[in-house]
Parts: C-alpha cells; structure tokens; sequence
C-alpha cells in the first residue's frame, strides 16, 4: 500500500549522457500522487530522456529514480513497465495486431488474458467505440490510433501514467478533446501523470504543475497559476510570451 | 513430343531426390540464416560480416563451390571419423544451403533494418523481453520479406541442384548431364523442363504463403505450407518408402561408354538378382575417389588415367606390370579391388581428320611438333589439365597457336568444321572410325597404357557373388564392340538409349 505522504515518484540527482551530449543532468525532484504534471522544453532540451529513465527505455548513468518508493533499477524490467502506462508520441501500435490485441497486449505478456468487456470498457474510456476492436491499426485515423495508445497505456491498470507528445500529430480540435479527455480520466482514475508537450497553453490548461527543462537540466517547476504571474525565470516566460501574445492578438482582433 | 513424354515419366526418382536435396538445402540455409539475422540485427559489424560471407559464396561458381566440398569432407574426416560421406548427398546439401543463405539473410536483415522504430519502442515501452519481441513483433512483421528471400533462394537451390550429379549426388541434373554428353536433346529438355517446372510451382507455392503473410490471411498461408509439406512428403516416401534392399551402386564418369559400361555391368547384376542404382556424370578425380570409399560399389575406369592421376607416377611400364602395381596400390592405400580387365583400350590419343593428316604429310605426334604452330588443339575440359597432355606436350616440344576447350560431344564437332585442327581423342570412340579419323602414333610412348578395368569397392569386392555376375564380362569386350557401341548412342540419327546400347552389347559379346 502506498501511504498518503509517499511520493508517487522521486528522481534523485538523475543523470544521463549520450556521448558528449548531457541529455539530463542532475535532475532531481518529487511528484506526489495524483499530480498532473507537464513537462515543457525546447526540443533536445532532454524531455523524452528524461520521462525514459523512468520505465528503462533509457538507463540513468547517474542517480535513481524511485517508482513508489522502490528504485526502478531494483525492478524486474517487464514487472516495471507493465506498472507504468506509457503512450508513445509515435503511437507505436503493432500494425500486425487488431486494436482490441493492441490494447490487451500488456497484460498478455503478463500472462493474463483481458476480456472483451474489459477491452470495450477501455475503449470507452477513451471515447471509442467497442465495435473499434476487432479494426486493424491501419483502417484507423491519427486520433483514433492515439487513443488507442492511451487505452493500452491503462490497460494494465497503472498508477503511473507517462505520456510524450502524445497529441503532437493531431489537429487542434482533435487534441484539445483528447487533451480534456485524458485530464478527466487522470482525475477519474487517479492516476499520476506526466506529459510532456512542447505547447505551453497546453501545459497550462491540462497540468497542476508545469516544469520546464532547458539543456539537460529542469530550470522551472511552477504552478500554471505562478507562470502566469510572471514567476519561474527567464526560459520558462519565454515559453509563456507565446500563447499570451497569441491571446492578446486574438482578442484584440475581436474587439 | 511424346519421347519427352516419355523422358520425363522416367524421372520420378531424380525428381524425389531433387526436391528432397534441395529443401533440405533450403530447410538449412533458413535455420542458419534467421538466428544470424536476429544477431546481425543487434550488431553492424556482425551483419557487415555475414552478408560480406554470403555475397562471396555467390561470387563461387556453383558448380566449383559442389566441387569443393569434397576436399574439404575429406579433410573433416579426421575430426569426424573415416564414416563421413565425401560424396553424394551431403556435399551437395551443404553447398547448396551456402548458396541458399544469401537470399534469405539479405532480406531478413534488411526487413529487421526497416521495422518501424516506433513500434520497436512501443514493444520495449510495454514490457517485452528480448524473445517475446523477437517472436509477437520482429518476426511476423518481418516474416513477409523473409518468405520473399525463401522464396528467390528457392529457386536458385532448385536450379543449382541440377549440379550435384557431377558429385554423385541423384537429381534432376542426371538427364541434363547424360543428354549433353550424348547430344541427346530430349533428355536435356526433359531434365530442364522437369527442374524449371519444380521451381514455377516452388515459387508458386511460397508466393503464396508470403501473400498470406503479407495479407495476414490464414488460409494462403496454411494452405501453401500444407502443399509444400505435402510436395516433400511425397518425395520422401518416394525416396525412402520403397523397398529397403541395400542396392549396388555403379557408377559413370559424364560420358557415353561409362554410361553404357555402368548399364551393361547393372544389367549381368540384376539378372543375378541384384538391383541396382547409378550414379552418373561423376568427374574423373571424383569417381575414383568414390569407388575406393564405398560411396559407389562398382566403377570402370583406365590404367592409364589411376597411373597417372591418382599414383602420381611418370614412368611408362609394360601394361601387365602396370596393372599388378595399380592393383597393389589400391589394396594397399584403400582396399580396393581390381576386378580385371575389360579387354579393350581406351588410350589418349590425338586425332586429326584423315585427309587433313594425309595432306599435310603427318602420321605421328613428332610429326606434328612442326606444324603446331599454326593449329588449334581442342580438348575436353579436363584433358589440358591431365599430366598425360603434359608430358606429350614436352616430349615432342608441341606448341599449339590455340587451345580451346569443348565437351567431349562438341569436340568431335569443333574438329568437323575446322573450329580444331587437332583434338585430344579416346581411341574406343566410335566416332573415330565414323568421322574417318586418324589417331595420331605416338612413337615415344608418352601416352601410358588405357586399359578399361571394373573396380570394386573395399566393402563390395569381398562379395563373391557380385564378383561372379561381373567376371564374364572380363575380358569379353573388344575394342571394335566398344566403339560400336559407342557410336550408337552418340550418332547424331537413330540413337540408342544407354541401356538398349548395353544390351547389344551383351548380345555381341555373346553373354
Ligand atoms: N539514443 C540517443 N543516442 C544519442 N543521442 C541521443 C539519443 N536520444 C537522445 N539523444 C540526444 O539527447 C538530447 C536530448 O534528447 P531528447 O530526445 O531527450 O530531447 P527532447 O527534449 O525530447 O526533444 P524533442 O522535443 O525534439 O522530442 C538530444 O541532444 C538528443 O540528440
Ligand atoms: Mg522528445
């Protein structure tokens, strides 16, 4: 059992290079459960690397990270990743697979097989038809197979949910339902989530908690409310001029 | 039309043979290429390596890489004991499985090389191990272009198999090779037709399996495998369902009085109640080497040829003492037995055209040294090769303007039309009489004795009852019913099977 006080997830002085490049240095912050946090940056600002060493798909060089009080490091990889739901910005669904075998396929591996109603009550979560199952990933459109995504990521009842760019490809009105959609399911769930965007309205609307990464290292971790006041520097304000302006310029159109 | 037909209804067992050698080859160059793939996936210079490897096998001749196998079976078998078979099947396997792997690497490393890295992500990112991967993922979505490289190696394999008859190998190659040697043109077409045709339904049958694949359509694949399976099935109950009686195995160097010696010796065996089996278009060096361990029983083959090829020896004794030491020799180096003597000579010679000969005033080889210059000396491909033509050439000071090489058949043909001046000629062919040829004396006796004489193998010759089936035929055969006989299958009208040929010849010789 997870007490009240213990951290959903913890990196302590979390490292990782690729070569030269220090894709994340010495990160080291606490996520409490239940946070809906998202993760800004520049691209290459180590974002994904950063969300990877989480479920292993990177491997810290320095530092853990502690997934519920155990370090990941501890954990037999496919026990780890089976508690981490995961939604890929390349949706990565096995085109081989129908969308109801895409979506059972976590806990198959586990050796347990979900029923049809379990699989049409995924769907449903994500807002898709239960008739959907029986489809091959490619008979489906961008926002479909995404949701399809997040529906495999909480196929394995998670508590941890890690999304990258999961609405990158999609078109506004598309991503902005997702986006509530998987906000209210976070909230229904109780899930710990971490997403990361490179759109700061985004991050603003959806998330508690925003944290914004430059060159390896996390520069802000502020509230959207702080953001807005104009707190969490000059990197993070940066990223928030834009859709400010961009708000700005609306409503002055409106006007 | 209706004797190819006819051809091809007798060619049921090299056809059973055929299709067992070569998905064996297959079935071996799959096992080994996958694992190689999934390891070459995982590191470049491993797949540099091995694609490296299987594009030089490639770059081998086909028929040289068959060849090859030989020496280096003989070399294993110190490590693998004197049971290792040199000749036959396995070399032919393991050849043709060298030539298979191209294909099917190539393609399995580069449909892994072109998986989805999303998907590969997504299949870590939700907890796969290493196999499970392998197996739910890389394979099925790499399985179609793998199929497609099963698919090209297959036919490849199936037309290379045509080759392993010169390895004493059984396969669809025996008709090609014995119809080449006698310009028998229905059996060429025959074997061709019947090996072309195995590799149309072969591909056939994979294309299907790799549309099922492809298509994720059960049915095409299950029912293209369920053939495939049921094509090799009958094969092997062809091959191996029959009797289980031990059969004799004669075997014939790739031309026509071995083919029609082979027939001849099989039939004296068979009506002593033995049965049979032929092992035909055997290289000279292989042949000889296959009677002496076991891989054929019986086997015609020349002084002259053991003396110099396989004794190595240079000297020119009188023909008695010649044989009492070869059959010394094989006693002693393999335990093989010299039967005896045929009773004719197939020597070496050169042959010119009679009235060419006659005009240009030459009788013998010194006469010859002369006018070499201008003249192109024909050959079969084995005979420049020979330390018989080495020796004439540097006893009479021979320096020919051209060589060229040509199959025994063509030879005979080059020499017609003026493409040759001078051939290097068998002195038993019936074509020398028929052509009106003129083998050339040789007065310094650079050529040794070619007496014909049957060898036994060390596992047959202690067999007196195959030895009595054989021993009227000792001595029995003349030159002059060899050469007819000869001439019967090679004319170009009216020819004779090897077996019919066989029987005239038994009847002339009084058996
Ligand atoms: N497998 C890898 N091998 C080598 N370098 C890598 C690898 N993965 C990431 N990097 C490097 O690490 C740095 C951080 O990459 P990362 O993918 O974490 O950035 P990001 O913030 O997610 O960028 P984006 O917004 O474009 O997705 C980059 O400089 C990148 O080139
Ligand atoms: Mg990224």
């Amino acid at each position: 059992m997870i007490s009240e006080d213990q951290a959903a997830l913890e990196f302590r002085a979390v490292g990782k290079r690729y070569g030269a490049v220090e894709a994340v240095r010495e990160v080291s912050l606490t996520i409490a459960p239940s946070q809906f946090v998202a993760l800004v940056g520049a691209s290459g600002s180590g974002k994904s690397t950063l969300l990877k060493t989480i479920n292993r798909l990177a491997k810290a060089d320095s530092g853990e990270v502690i997934y519920e009080g155990d370090p990941v490091g501890s954990l037999p990889l496919p026990a780890l990743r089976r508690r981490v739901g995961y939604v890929f910005q390349s949706i990565g669904l096995l085109p081989h697979m129908t969308v109801g075998e895409n979506i059972a396929i976590g806990p198959r591996l586990a050796g347990e097989k979900l029923s049809p109603a379990r699989i049409a009550e995924l769907l449903e979560l994500v807002e898709l038809d239960a008739g959907m199952a029986t489809r091959m990933p490619d008979a489906l459109s961008g926002g479909q197979r995404q949701r399809v995504g997040v529906a495999r990521a909480l196929a394995g009842d998670p508590h941890l949910l890690l999304m990258d760019e999961p609405f990158g490809a999609l078109d506004p009105v598309i991503r902005d339902a997702l986006g509530v959609r998987v906000r209210k399911l976070h909230d229904e769930l109780g899930l710990t989530t971490i997403m990361v965007t490179h759109d700061m309205a985004e991050a603003l609307l959806l998330a508690d908690r925003v944290l914004v990464m430059d060159a390896g290292a996390i520069v802000a971790d502020e509230t959207p409310q702080s953001l807005l006041e104009g707190r969490g520097g000059a990197v993070a304000q940066e990223l928030v001029a834009v859709p400010r302006a961009q708000a700005d310029r609306l409503a002055e159109l409106a006007r | 039309m209706s004797e190819i037909w006819q051809a091809l209804l007798n060619l049921g067992d090299q056809l059973a043979a055929h299709v067992l050698l070569s998905a064996a080859a297959i079935a071996l160059g799959i096992t080994v290429a996958l694992p190689l793939a999934v390891w070459a996936s995982r590191s470049p210079a491993v797949s540099r390596a091995a694609l490296g490897f299987a594009s030089l096998v490639q770059t081998i001749p086909a028929l040289a890489l068959l060849a090859l196998f030989f020496p280096i079976l003989l070399s294993l078998r110190a490590v693998f004991g004197e049971g290792l078979p040199t000749l036959g099947f396995l070399p032919a396997l393991l050849a043709l499985s060298l030539y298979a792997l191209l294909p099917i690497l190539r393609n399995a490393i580069t449909a892994q090389a072109n998986l989805d890295p999303g998907v590969i992500e997504a299949a870590d990112g939700v907890g796969m191990t290493f196999w499970q991967r392998l197996r739910l993922v890389e394979a099925p979505l790499s399985a179609p272009y793998i199929m497609a490289g099963i698919r090209t190696a297959a036919v490849w394999t199936i037309g290379a198999a045509t080759l392993a008859t010169t390895i004493g190998q059984k396969s669809l190659g025996d008709p090609i090779f014995a119809g080449l040697q006698t310009q028998n043109w229905v059996l060429v077409l025959a074997g061709c037709i019947a090996s072309a045709g195995l590799a149309l339904i072969a591909d056939g049958l994979l294309g299907t399996i790799e549309k099922g694949l492809k298509t994720r359509r059960r049915v095409l694949t299950f029912g293209g495998l369920a053939a495939v399976a049921l094509g090799v099935g009958a094969a092997l109950l062809a091959n191996f369902g029959g009797s289980d009686e031990r059969r004799i195995v004669i075997g014939a160097k790739g031309f026509s009085e071995q083919y029609i010696l082979a027939r001849l010796i099989g039939q004296q065996l068979e009506e002593s109640g033995f049965s049979v089996d032929y092992r035909d278009g055997l290289g000279s060096a292989v042949a000889h080497r296959a009677v002496t361990t076991g891989a054929i029983d019986v086997l015609v083959d020349y002084t002259g040829t053991i003396w110099t090829n396989q004794m190595r020896r240079e000297d020119n004794p009188p023909r008695d003492a010649m044989l009492e030491e070869i059959a010394a020799w094989e006693t002693d180096t393999s335990g093989t037995h010299v039967l005896g003597r045929l009773g004719f000579e197939n020597a070496y010679g050169l042959a010119m055209r009679d009235e060419r000969a006659a005009a240009l005033g030459i009788e013998s080889i010194a006469d010859l040294a002369g006018a070499a210059g201008g003249m192109t000396v024909g050959g079969d491909p084995e005979f420049f090769e020979r330390p018989e033509w080495i020796a004439m050439r540097d006893t009479y000071g021979l320096r020919f303007a051209e060589r060229r090489n040509f199959s025994p058949t063509f030879m005979y043909n080059a020499l017609q039309s003026g493409e040759a001046d001078v051939i290097g000629a068998y002195t038993s062919d019936g074509r020398i009489a028929a052509d009106g040829l003129t083998i050339l004396e040789d007065p310094q006796g650079a050529f040794p004795n070619y007496d014909a004489i049957v060898l036994l193998s060390p596992g047959t010759g202690s067999n007196a009852a195959i030895r009595a089936a054989i021993a009227p035929l000792m001595g029995a055969i003349d030159v002059e019913a060899m050469r007819e006989a000869n001439l019967s299958v090679d004319r170009e009208e009216d020819k004779l099977t090897f077996a019919e040929a066989a029987r005239r010849l038994a009847d002339r010789i009084g058996l």
